[in-house]
């Protein structure tokens, strides 16, 4: 396995992460000016996010590049693997943050609130009467005012399925690729990629659904605020998920890729199922119970 | 110079940094080294399980460092040592995984009852409600139906930028104390408004968070009469460190009598808003109670803070329509510092505070404005 | 630039010329000494705030700033020594080293190695900047609670940011340790035989990974609440200020890991060498590591005890944090076991960890009184918790990255440095670390509260003492520079295994190491490997 020998690729000099820097430090510092009411700060937003596409796509261009023309040893290929898995985990973790968010507020602070358990035996009757504690709520104080959910399944059961089949189509690309079936691939790939749009487009529909019938909003007390930040970061996480692949359905159809070396798809794919369980604990801890 | 090695010139620095010290005109002040041994029953315990636990430390100190000290004086190459090669032994590791474990459950079990018996709050003599503001404590007396605001004593804060060691109990005394009695099981209710404060007294043996929007209790039980200090615990903004808090410990017949006097003077207040106020001696209060419930704020020139607090001094509320200005210190404004002085104040200081804002700085609105005035937008806003 | 395509096909390839070769470079080299003079230059502005806290604390009444600047002080000085200083001085420490250590060319990934360290300039462009900002810098603590911190205006939105982007470089830099370590070794450089320190920052890195992604997410809320209206930590919405507690203790915790494994791995570096004696118990370190980094994702609650915890969860979160003294002594013990019947010489790095191990571990045991939940009712959010952490902070973490710099220096720069200094620097930062820090627990037994500008009289005379110890030790860092520039301009030629017990990669090369250490995988031997 650890194999370092001299061929191992060790890239000279690289403008492309102090560029990200600049980038990422300028669309932050506007949006934190923007937030603090200079209106006029979404240009300097405008600007880094036009530094940071610029780098992404200078910086994945060079190593695309240096791929194709054959740099990459195997040995580079397993640091890429690893890397990307210990990213994938890393994105595991901040969902935990917020479903770890939601539990507390389920199992620990509406019952609290409302006079149950050891921590709310005064908390309920002295500061909140009245306030019942049912699951979905916007709290005692009925921040954001009445509002209705979304039922489990209606929407939300499509786009499960539509995702969980996305899920099969990109494996079916994949043993496409590793059949060198080109055709099939770039089929299969469009196929999942379209699924994607419309995961995301019925997502957007419920969203808007939620916000203009429902009155369900991230104002909604704890159930808007633990809602809509879940199925929104998901819903950011499949939008970065349709990209990756938009890509690699375009470097599939330039020919790029063999069926051994094909690393950058993978990381696709594995990318894609992560977004895919992500939305299964949305499904069943959001949506359903 | 250079024949005396650093550690020499050390301790003769020691040396003279003790002299120092000790020289210093405060050197008879109280040089306390340890806890409190405390005033109730579960303070004298929490005392005696700390000096426990040290004491244990302290033993696996002496033998740890011991066995090091032994090493390094022996086994250095200055006095000839040759390193042995042995880099593992069995029954050694497996002996310090055990013993440890041990002298841990031997402190875990005086721990776990002493818990046990903290988190009791059943079978309270006395409930009182204690709700934390930025920066100052209410309390509530639930069955004697008394209520005190508990601030910086003025002493204190006039001391902050001259010379504190004049004042008596600088930053540990409040405007007002309140009475515990003593050999009764008082359960505390803990709350807060805005931020998160926390509820101490050393002596008592015991801190408890106030968390805005929940209900923390604790209980004491007192057994000395005296006088105990104590200080918010929490970060809670810029004046924690002047939040403090006084405990007068008194018996049963003095504890009556504190009551009854607290509610005469309750019923005092509610007589003084019947009648009509002049200009100048709502001026007068309304600067006193400006000074005392405002100023941390919004600074005792009416400057305030550039960026954390506004001005008052021509402030568009304050020298604007007075239902607004009168709503905004009534209901304070919600995700700011700015809180509700509604339930705070009474209504003749609420009328004394608004008109004061509205007539000093060098606003000149001319607004005089009568407590009755005030609790006819608490009608308002109970009616609506 | 980055279109040198074929692996080492300019073998002989030195640095960029002037400062491009900073901004650019993609060398482990490069990268580690660009961390080490971050975290330096963060260690001064973090201390220089630390000096204005004891200034006004030097006697009671406000003479040096008003409370809320204080605020903003302890605030900033925390985040910038945790996140600026320790954090980047280990990731500078792994970027030299783990690479040498393992025989690897350079790190896996190279350009993400630049970035990792490119972003954390400009973070911490947006967080000191906050203190240029209308209301100032964030005055909350370093845990940021809610809604305290809410409060903060116009800064917590650039705090926010800042935080993410650190958290972004930390995961970076911690991916990449971890694919060097897992892919990169030399053939013969079998897991068991890896040096500690490499040990040690595997597992920190998997901690980071962990724990830096949960706190983006709870700064994340932090944000939402006060910009989009959320209800998070807002009992009226259903929300509760305590879980933000939770969710920040759940990094929280495994990152005060995070500043002390490197540590423990550079300690065990240092003592086998200056015993001339192998690491007695190094498989045991191992699993000790590996335990430590477990049990602390299961005690985050200990910083919570007052909070109002049910009884169960408070006896829980004492028995778990109390399990940490056992592995935690277990290295202790094997560090002794290795001094034992060595044959010691006391050069400055070894006066340097031996300081460690005896300071850090009277941090631990204050650390394991503080686990006792009854007792922790009267220390918490005393001046005992803060002797308590600058212990295992100070003289844990900060004398560990001494020590590590003192050994590695000549390595490093291919000069000695000036040993008598070097002794000097010690003596004096250990003794007046101490007189900084160990009346901070009588203070806070005797009553007095942490995070506070202005004290009652009786606490006057040790906050006297601590800030004179604090202003020496402060003092006492200039004579660090001083060696540390000394040593780079010249000095005596260091010999390739500088230490004559040094056993390990890193010695079998050059002082200092050529800029592309090894092009081809090297031999390890059992001998090099353990001593
Ligand atoms: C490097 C950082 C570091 C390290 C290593 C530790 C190590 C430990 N810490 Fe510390 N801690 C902090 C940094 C650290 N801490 C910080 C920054 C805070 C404050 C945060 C804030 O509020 O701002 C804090 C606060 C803190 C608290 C909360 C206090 C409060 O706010 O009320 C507690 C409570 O349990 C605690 C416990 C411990 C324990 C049990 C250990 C253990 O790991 C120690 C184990 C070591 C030993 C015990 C010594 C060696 C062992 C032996 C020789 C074996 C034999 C010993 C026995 C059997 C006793 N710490
Ligand atoms: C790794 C982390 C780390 C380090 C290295 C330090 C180092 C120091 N810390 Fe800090 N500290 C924390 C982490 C750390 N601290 C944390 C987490 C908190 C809690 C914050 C909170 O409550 O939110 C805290 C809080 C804290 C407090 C409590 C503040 C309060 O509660 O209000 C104090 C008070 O004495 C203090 C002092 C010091 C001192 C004197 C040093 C010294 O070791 C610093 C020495 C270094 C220098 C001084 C710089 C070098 C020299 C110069 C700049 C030359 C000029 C010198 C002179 C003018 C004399 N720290
Ligand atoms: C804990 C801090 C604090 C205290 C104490 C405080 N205020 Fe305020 N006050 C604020 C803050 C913060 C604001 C700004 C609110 C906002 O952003 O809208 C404010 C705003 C105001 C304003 C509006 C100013 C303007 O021009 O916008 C008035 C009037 C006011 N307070 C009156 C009072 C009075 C009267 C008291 C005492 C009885 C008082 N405040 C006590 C923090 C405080
Ligand atoms: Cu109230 Cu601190
Ligand atoms: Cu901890």
């Amino acid at each position: 396995m650890a194999a370092a020998n001299g061929g191992y690729y060790v890239p000279h000099g690289t403008k492309w992460p102090i560029m990200g820097s600049i980038g990422m430090f300028t669309l932050l510092g506007g949006f934190a000016m923007l937030l603090n009411g200079n209106s006029s700060a979404n240009w300097i937003m405008v600007a880094g996010t036009v530094i940071i596409v610029v780098m992404i796509i200078g910086w994945f261009g060079t190593v695309i590049g240096e791929s194709e023309s054959g740099a990459y040893n195997a040995q580079v290929d397993i640091s890429f693997r690893q890397g990307m898995l210990w990213f994938i985990l890393s994105e595991v973790l901040f969902f935990a943050a917020f479903f770890g968010a939601l539990f507390y507020a389920r199992i620990y602070s509406v019952p609290w609130l409302a006079g149950e358990g050891a921590g709310g035996m005064m908390t309920g009757p002295l500061l909140w009467p009245g306030f019942e504690g049912t699951w979905p709520t916007n709290g005692p104080g009925d921040i954001g005012g009445t509002f209705g959910t979304i039922p489990a399944f209606g929407i939300p059961f499509i786009n499960t399925v539509i995702l969980i089949s996305s899920g099969g189509t990109v494996t079916l690309a994949h043993w496409a690729l590793k059949n060198n079936d080109r055709g099939k691939l770039c089929w299969w790939l469009f196929v999942t990629v379209a699924l994607g749009l419309l995961f995301l487009a019925l997502q957007a529909y419920e969203f808007a659904y939620a916000y203009g019938d429902l009155n369900l909003t991230l104002g909604s007390g704890v159930y808007g605020s633990t809602f809509f930040m879940l199925t929104g970061f998901h819903g950011l996480h499949v939008t970065i998920g349709v990209i990756m692949l938009l890509v690699m359905l375009i470097r599939s159809m330039r020919g790029h890729f063999t069926p051994q070396n094909h690393f950058a798809f993978e990381a696709a794919a594995w990318y894609w199922h992560f977004v895919d369980v992500v939305w299964i604990g949305l499904f069943i801890f959001v949506y359903w119970f | 110079m250079h024949r005396r090695t650093p550690g020499q010139a050390m301790s003769s620095g020691i040396a003279a940094l003790t002299a120092l010290v000790l020289a210093s005109p405060s050197a008879f002040a109280a040089w306390d080294l340890n806890l409190p041994v405390g005033v109730t029953p579960i303070s004298r315990i929490v005392y005696d399980l700390h000096m426990l636990i040290l004491w244990i430390c302290v033993a696996i100190g002496i033998v740890v460092f011991g066995v090091m000290f032994i090493s390094i004086m022996r086994h250095r190459k200055a006095v000839g040592a040759q390193a042995a090669r042995f880099h593992h032994s069995t029954f050694a590791e497996i002996a310090w995984t055990v013993i440890p474990i041990v002298i841990l459950v031997t402190m875990a079990v005086p721990a776990t009852t002493t818990l046990i018996k903290m988190e009791d709050t059943t079978d309270a003599d006395l409930t009182v409600k204690v709700t934390a503001y930025q920066w100052m404590w209410k309390y509530e007396y639930i069955e004697d139906g008394v209520t005190v605001y508990s601030t910086l004593a003025p002493s204190s804060r006039q001391a902050i930028y001259e010379d504190p060691t004049k004042v008596e109990n600088y930053l540990l005394e409040v405007d007002n104390p309140i009475v515990f009695p003593v050999d009764r099981k008082v359960r505390l209710l803990l709350t807060a408004d805005d931020v998160i404060h926390a509820w101490w007294v050393p002596e008592l043996g015991q801190k408890k968070d106030a968390i805005p929007g929940f209900i923390n209790e604790m209980w004491t039980l007192i057994k000395e009469p005296g006088v105990y200090r104590g200080q918010c615990a929490e970060l809670c903004g810029k004046d924690h460190g002047f939040m403090p808090i006084v405990v007068r410990a008194a018996s049963e017949d003095e504890y009556r009598a504190w009551v009854a006097e607290r509610k005469m003077a309750q019923a005092e207040q509610a007589a003084l808003a019947m009648h009509s106020w002049e200009k100048t001696e709502l001026m007068a209060l309304g600067e006193k109670v400006y000074v005392t419930a405002c100023a941390t704020c919004h600074q005792l020139d009416g400057d305030g803070i550039a960026g954390a607090f506004p001005s008052i001094r021509g402030s568009e509320v304050a020298t604007g329509g007075l239902q607004d200005h009168l709503k905004l210190v009534m209901d304070g404004r919600a995700g700011t510092a700015m809180r509700a002085f509604g339930a705070q104040l009474s209504d003749v200081e609420l009328a004394a505070v608004v008109t004061y804002q509205r007539n000093a700085f060098g606003n000149a609105t001319g607004d005089v404005v009568q407590p009755a005035v005030i609790s006819a937008a608490r009608n308002l806003n109970t009616g609506g | 630039m980055s279109t040198s395509y074929g692996a080492h096909a300019d073998d002989h390839h030195g640095p960029e010329p002037g400062l491009l070769r900073w901004l650019f470079t993609t060398n482990h080299k490069d990268i580690g000494t660009l961390y080490l003079w971050f975290a330096l230059i963060m260690f001064f502005v973090g201390g220089f705030l630390a000096m204005g806290i004891r200034a006004e604390l030097f006697m009671p009444g406000l003479q040096v700033m008003d409370p809320h600047l204080f605020n903003q002080f302890t605030t900033m000085h925390a985040l910038i020594m945790i996140f600026g200083a320790v954090m980047p001085a280990f990731v500078g420490f792994a970027n030299w080293l783990v690479p040498m250590m393992v025989g690897a060319p350079d790190m896996a990934l190279p350009r993400l190695n630049n970035w990792s360290f490119w972003i954390l300039p400009f973070a911490f462009t947006l967080l000191i900047g906050t203190f240029f900002l209308p209301g100032g810098a964030p005055a909350a603590g370093w845990t940021i609670y809610p809604p305290l911190v809410l409060q903060g205006g116009a800064n917590v939105a650039f705090m926010v940011f800042a935080i993410h982007m650190m958290g972004i470089s930390s995961i970076m830099g911690a991916i990449n340790i971890i694919v060097t370590i897992l892919n990169m070794r030399a053939p013969e450089m079998t897991l068991l035989r890896m040096p500690l320190f490499v040990w040690t920052w595997l597992i920190t890195a998997f901690l980071l990974i962990a724990a830096m992604p949960v706190l983006a997410g709870a700064v994340t809320m932090l944000l939402t609440d006060k910009f989009f209206g959320t209800s998070f930590f807002n009992a009226a919405g259903g929300g509760d200020p305590v879980m933000f507690q939770h969710v920040f203790w759940f990094f929280g915790h495994p990152e005060v890991y995070i500043l002390i494994l490197p540590a423990f791995g550079i300690v065990s570096q240092i003592i086998p060498t200056f015993a001339r004696k192998p690491l007695f118990g190094y498989e045991s370190m191992v699993y000790a590591t590996a335990s430590i980094a477990f049990i602390s994702f299961i005690v985050w609650a200990h910083h919570m005890f007052t909070v109002g915890m049910p009884l169960s969860g408070e006896l829980f979160f004492m028995y778990t944090t109390m399990l940490i003294a056992v592995p935690t002594g277990v290295k202790v013990f094997n560090w002794i076991a290795t001094m034992w019947r060595g044959a010691m010489t006391f050069e400055t790095p070894m006066l340097w960890a031996i300081a460690f191990v005896v300071l850090f571990t009277i941090g631990g045991f204050s650390g394991l009184m503080l686990a006792i939940t009854p007792v922790d009712f009267q220390y918490h959010d005393t001046y005992f918790v803060v002797a308590h952490f600058h212990y295992v902070l100070v003289t844990g973490a900060i004398f560990a990255i001494i020590a590590g710099v003192y050994y590695w220096l000549p390595k490093w720069t291919g000069h000695m440095y000036n040993e008598r200094l070097g002794k000097w620097h010690f003596w004096l930062s250990t003794v007046s670390v101490n007189v900084l820090f160990f009346p901070q627990h009588f203070l806070g037994l005797a009553g007095m509260p942490r995070r506070i500008p202005d004290y009652a009289v009786q606490f006057t005379d040790w906050n006297m003492v601590s800030s004179i110890g604090g202003f020496a030790f402060g003092l006492s860092q200039l004579l660090f520079v001083y060696i540390l520039v000394q040593t780079i301009r010249g000095g005596e030629r260091a010999a390739d295994r500088v230490w004559e017990g040094a056993h390990g990669l890193e010695w079998t090369v050059a002082s200092p190491p050529p800029y592309h250490t090894f092009e081809k995988p090297p031999r390890v031997t059992e001998a090099e490997a353990h001593g």
